[in-house]
Order: structure tokens, then C-alpha cells, then sequence
């Protein structure tokens, strides 16, 4: 197994349901995506993108194949260890990223206590850096409920960001966002990424964000039927 | 009060800032809390003036053993008691004296209303058996038909009462005898009655006809000082012919007394309920209000367990929103339930107050029992499942 490689997975296989109702929905899934690289998965509705995505992301059991996230087998590893390496991942989801009670500081301030009782003057600090990167210095204190869509997804991304994380993972941040906030969004993710070394995974339908990628995937009827290499 | 939180927990106080984010329904559940709080408070109040105004009786008299007929679950209840067993009682060498007390209602009237005075009748030549705060006066029962009023007696207005002297006293008629009240003690009303009166035992049995010199209520019995009223209670009931006979400490006979009020009487059982149902009530509402949150926060806490938050974190935010609902509502209820308890002493003349020990043991439960439906409504946690939220 190549060490530069953040994820690898050797013919990994998932089903849904049980008895009559089981229902295959990944078939041999083989990839590997190097450290910071920026990766775009596509495919139809359906092909089993998000399947994919909660297994690296360590948030569904894999049942079967060789899964290795950083050198962690996945498979077979238990709840609290899949918990402990989720801490060194970040997340960002289509919507419902952010607490409806804390403001913005505070929802990036949980990404930064998740991993250790970081003293609360430097989670600050992080915090208001990460906001400040994208471009949210003068939003620190509103609740989600003030902010426009995009400006929540660029809380997300600083709260994923903000622990230096191995990796992100990205479904379809874009997918509630007007054309120009979409493409500041995946700017930022792509540019604070690559300042890190941080490896991204991201889900999407968005033609506009595939100029940005490394590499595409395409997933279909839950097989990877091409992939595409930008240099 | 986030900073403070914040301090206290190490991270960001996200119970407290998720549960005044909905001011209103934060609002709405401590009144709840406080609602349950007060309900126990009142409850708790009426058991605690029960249990006193139970017990006050027995602080009138002195004595250390008492003998009752065996249906005599109460000071004032019961058959009667024959005055023969107090001398065989007398043949033990370490008890020194023994005297007969009766007891009876007796009904006053004062305009419109009508009193209801639990009369004692005791020897005036043993003022022993006599508390001292009716001791020094039981000489003047020495003279028929006179009695010593309870001057917080309910119905008898308190300055009139407390007019009573020896020069100004006060006549009145009861069980077809006309009584004078020459001086006053402080007792009070309870639950069974108005208020109480001491007459000699010769005015009392010509108050009450039926009754007989031979036959009193109780036997009180004192002992040697310093000798071991346990083993002479054993002793008596080996002596005593009548096997059926109550004898007992005199402490023990209060207490008895106490227990059958709080666990036989339908009033004390009723109390027991009340208070029960607060709990139940406080328990209740805490645990809607928790796993109401909960369910309404359940994408929000899946993105903190996709975040790699784990389960005692999630637990320590429930325990946090019991706490501050426990204790935010506890305040409301403290002062509401002293406030209703002083009123509804005022208004009944029962001894009702809110003691510290009601505080702290309803602060206490209450505390527990929020923690507890806490942790109950932590249950709902899983079905956040953070790979729903793709
Ligand atoms: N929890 C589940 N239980 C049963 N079947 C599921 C579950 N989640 C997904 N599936 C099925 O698995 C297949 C792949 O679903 P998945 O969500 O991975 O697709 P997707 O590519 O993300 O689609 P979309 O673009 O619509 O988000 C689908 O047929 C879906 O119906
Ligand atoms: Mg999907």
C-alpha cells in the first residue's frame, strides 16, 4: 500500500437492508487519493456517492474490503476509534452545518475543542483566524439564523478547517448556493486546502467546481467508471 | 452566566446557550420546575406542620413511660386505660410515680363559631407530669371548674386571649358547666382540634359524665433518674397482667403517634401523594423539555458526532440543561412556596413555614430528579446518526 496515499481502498462493498430487502450499492470500489489532493466525486443520483463519502468518512461501518484512512484500517475498527479518527477530519454537509444557538465563533470554536481542552482564549484566537480566512471577520458574533447561505457555508469551512485537519469531506456544499457564492465557497476550500496540505473529497452535481479539481470520479450504479487526472 | 458556564465546564456552555436561545420555552419550562417545586413545597409544609402539630401535645407533659389501651393510636383516640395496672406498674422499683390523664373534646361556643378544645384532665397535687410551661399554673386547678386556656387556640381572638388573668379571667360554657379560664399557655391549634385546655381530673369528670376516675386515657410513669427506660418498659410489659396494653417509652408513643398520622390517617397519606406527584410533575416536565430539545437539535448534535464528538459529551449537555433548569426553576419555587406556606399559616394558624431543611432536601431533589430525566432524554441522542445528514 502506497504511504503516500491518504485513502486507499481495496474492493470495498456495501449493502443496505437485510434479507429479501438487501441491496447492493457499491461494487468493488478501488481508489486511492494522494495527500492534498483535491478530488471531486460525481455521478447520478442514486450511484452511491454519499455511500462512499460516510465510509471514508468513518461515520458508517464498512462491511466489506480493505479501507485504510491514514494508515487506520477501517474495517472492523469500533465506534469510539472510528469517533477519535472522525476528530481529525473535517466535515462539511449541504446544510444544517451549524448550531442554531452559538454564533459563528462559536460554532468554529467547537471544531477547534473537539480534539483536546484547548484553553479558551486560544480557540478564540484560531477561531477568529480561521473566520478571517474566509472573510468573515466582521460576522464573528451573529447567529446562523443573521447570515446568508454562503456566508454559513464559509463558517463551515472554517470550522472544518480549523483543526488542521488529515481531511475534508465535502457533500454537495454547493448545491443551496447562488452561482457566486458557490464558486467562493470551493475557492476557499481548494485555496485553505492547499496552504494546509489538507486532502479533499467533495461530492457534487456542480459542473462549475470540476475546473478546480485534480481529479474527477465518476460513479455509476455504485462502480467508478472513470477517472479523470488534471495535472 | 456563559462565562461563568464556560469556566465551569471546560468548553462552551452549549446546554445553557441552546436552552436561552428559545427564550419563551425556556421561560415556560422553569415555571414549570418552579410550578412542580412549589407543589412539593406545599405538600412538604403541610406534612411538616402535621408532624409538629402531632407532636406538640406530648411537650406538655413530663413523664417517661406511658401505658394505653392497645387501640390508642393517638394521644386523643382510643379506649380508656384501668387505673389498677398503674399499681402494679408502681411495683417496680425504679419507677417512683404514676398519674392518670384523660383526655377529651370539649366544644366552645363563641358567637358563630364553634371551637373545638382537646381537654386534658390531670392531677393538680403532681405537677411533675406538667411541662414547665404549665406547671407553675396547675395549682390554681386546684379549684373546680377552672381551666388553663390555650391562648393560640383557633377561633379566640389573640388579644382577647391574652387578656387572661387571674383578675380578668375568662368564663365560658361547655359540657353543661360553666368554666373559667384564669390563665393561658401557649399550644395551638392543630389538625385534630382548635386549640387545648387543662382542668383538674375532678372537673373533668364532671364534665364529661360517662367517664370514671378509674378509667383514664393514658397512665404516664417516671422512672428513677438515670435509670434505663427501655429495660423497665420490658420489665412492665412482663409484669402488667393485661398483655394487650401499649406500653411504651413516652418518646416512642409520640413518635408512634407521628408515624400513624403520616402513614394511616388518609390526610397524611393524601400529603405523602401530594408530594409524590410533584415529583412526579417536576420529573415530568423536565424530561419533555429536555428530550423536546433534544429532538429538535438532532442534526445539530449528528454534525457534532460527525465532528467526533462522543457520547459524554452529548451527555454532559443534558446534565448541563438539567442543572440550570433545576436550579434556575428551584428559585422561583423557593420563594413562591415560602410566600404561600406563611400565608396559609396565617390564614389557619397551623404551623406552616418553609424551613431550611425543606429548602435544601427540595433543592436536592430537585437537582437529582432533573439530572435524572437528563439522562432518561439522552436516550433520544441516538437516533442523530451523522450519516443521515448527507
Ligand atoms: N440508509 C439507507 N438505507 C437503504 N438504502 C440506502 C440508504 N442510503 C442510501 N441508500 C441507497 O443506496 C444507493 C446509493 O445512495 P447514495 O445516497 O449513496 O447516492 P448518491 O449518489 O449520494 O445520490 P444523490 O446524488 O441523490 O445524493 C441508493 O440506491 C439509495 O437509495
Ligand atoms: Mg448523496
Amino acid at each position: 500500500m502506497d504511504r503516500n496515499m491518504i485513502v486507499d481502498t481495496r474492493n470495498m462493498n456495501h449493502w443496505f437492508g437485510t434479507g429479501e430487502a438487501r441491496k447492493q450499492v457499491l461494487f468493488d470500489i478501488n481508489l486511492a487519493l494522494p495527500r492534498g489532493s483535491f478530488t471531486v466525486l460525481m455521478g447520478p443520483s442514486g450511484s452511491g456517492k454519499t455511500t462512499v463519502l460516510t465510509l471514508l468518512g468513518c461515520l458508517r461501518a464498512v462491511q466489506d474490503g480493505t479501507v485504510k484512512l491514514t494508515g487506520h484500517e477501517l474495517h472492523g475498527a469500533s465506534e469510539a476509534e472510528l469517533t477519535r479518527l472522525r476528530q481529525r477530519l473535517g466535515f462539511i454537509f449541504q446544510s444544517h452545518n451549524l448550531h442554531e444557538s452559538l454564533t459563528a465563533m462559536q460554532n468554529v470554536v467547537m471544531g477547534v475543542q473537539v480534539r483536546a481542552r484547548v484553553p479558551d482564549d486560544l480557540a478564540r484566537k484560531a477561531a477568529a483566524v480561521a473566520l478571517g480566512l474566509v472573510g468573515l471577520s466582521d460576522r464573528m458574533d451573529y447567529l446562523p439564523a443573521n447570515l446568508s447561505g454562503g456566508q454559513k457555508q464559509r463558517v463551515a469551512v472554517a470550522r472544518a478547517l480549523v483543526g488542521n485537519p488529515d481531511m475534508v469531506f465535502a457533500d454537495e456544499p454547493t448545491a443551496a448556493l447562488d452561482k457566486d457564492s458557490a464558486a467562493d465557497v470551493v475557492d476557499l476550500l481548494k485555496r485553505l486546502g492547499a496552504e494546509r496540505g489538507t486532502t479533499t473529497l467533495l461530492v457534487t452535481h456542480d459542473n462549475r467546481i470540476l475546473d478546480r479539481a485534480d481529479r474527477i470520479l465518476t460513479l455509476e450504479d455504485g462502480k467508478i467508471v472513470t477517472v479523470q487526472e488534471h495535472a | 452566566m456563559t462565562i461563568v458556564l464556560q469556566w465551569l465546564f471546560g468548553r462552551l456552555p452549549i446546554g445553557w446557550l441552546q436552552l436561552t436561545h428559545k427564550r419563551g420555552r425556556f421561560i415556560a419550562a422553569l415555571s414549570g420546575v418552579a410550578f412542580a417545586n412549589v407543589l412539593v413545597f406545599v405538600q412538604l409544609g403541610i406534612m411538616n406542620s402535621m408532624a409538629t402539630a402531632t407532636l406538640k401535645p406530648y411537650e406538655f407533659f413530663n413523664a417517661d413511660i406511658m401505658i394505653s389501651a392497645p387501640d390508642a393510636n393517638a394521644l386523643a383516640e382510643g379506649g380508656n386505660v384501668a387505673r389498677q395496672w398503674m399499681l402494679q406498674a408502681l411495683a417496680d422499683p425504679d419507677v417512683i410515680s404514676g398519674t392518670g390523664l384523660f383526655i377529651a373534646k370539649a366544644p366552645l361556643k363563641r358567637g358563630d363559631t364553634d371551637i373545638s378544645l382537646t381537654t386534658f384532665g390531670v392531677d393538680p397535687g403532681q405537677p411533675g407530669f406538667l411541662a414547665p410551661l404549665i406547671a407553675g399554673d396547675i395549682a390554681f386547678l386546684e379549684v373546680q371548674h377552672v381551666a388553663i386556656l390555650d391562648r393560640l387556640t383557633r377561633g379566640i381572638p389573640r388579644d382577647e386571649a391574652a387578656a387572661i388573668r387571674p383578675q380578668s379571667p375568662f368564663s365560658f360554657e361547655t359540657q353543661g358547666r360553666t368554666l373559667t379560664a384564669i390563665t393561658t399557655f401557649a399550644g395551638g391549634g392543630g389538625f385534630g382540634g382548635d386549640g387545648y385546655m387543662f382542668v383538674s381530673d375532678q372537673t373533668f369528670l364532671s364534665m364529661f359524665g360517662a367517664r370514671s376516675s378509674t378509667a383514664p386515657n393514658h397512665i404516664l410513669l417516671r422512672v428513677q433518674y438515670g435509670a434505663d427506660v427501655s429495660a423497665i418498659v420490658e420489665r412492665l410489659r412482663g409484669l402488667i397482667s393485661d398483655k394487650t396494653l401499649r406500653i411504651r417509652s413516652y418518646a416512642d408513643a409520640a413518635q408512634e403517634d407521628l408515624r400513624y398520622q403520616q402513614t394511616r390517617r388518609p390526610t397524611g397519606i393524601i400529603f405523602g401523594f401530594g408530594v409524590l406527584i410533584g415529583v412526579l410533575v417536576g420529573l415530568v416536565i423536565v424530561y419533555q423539555v429536555l428530550s423536546a430539545d433534544v429532538a429538535d437539535h438532532l442534526r445539530e448534535y449528528a454534525t457534532f458526532k460527525a465532528m467526533g464528538y462522543g457520547p459524554r459529551f452529548f451527555l454532559g449537555i443534558i446534565v448541563e440543561e438539567a442543572l440550570v433548569l433545576g436550579i434556575l426553576g428551584f428559585l422561583p419555587g423557593l420563594a413562591v412556596g415560602a410566600a404561600i406556606l406563611t400565608l396559609m399559616g396565617k390564614v389557619t394558624t397551623l404551623p406552616l413555614a418553609m424551613t431550611p431543611g425543606m429548602a435544601v432536601t427540595v433543592f436536592v431533589g430537585t437537582v437529582v430528579f432533573s439530572v435524572l430525566s437528563g439522562v432518561i432524554a439522552t436516550r433520544r441522542l441516538a437516533a442523530a446518526d451523522p450519516a443521515d445528514l448527507f
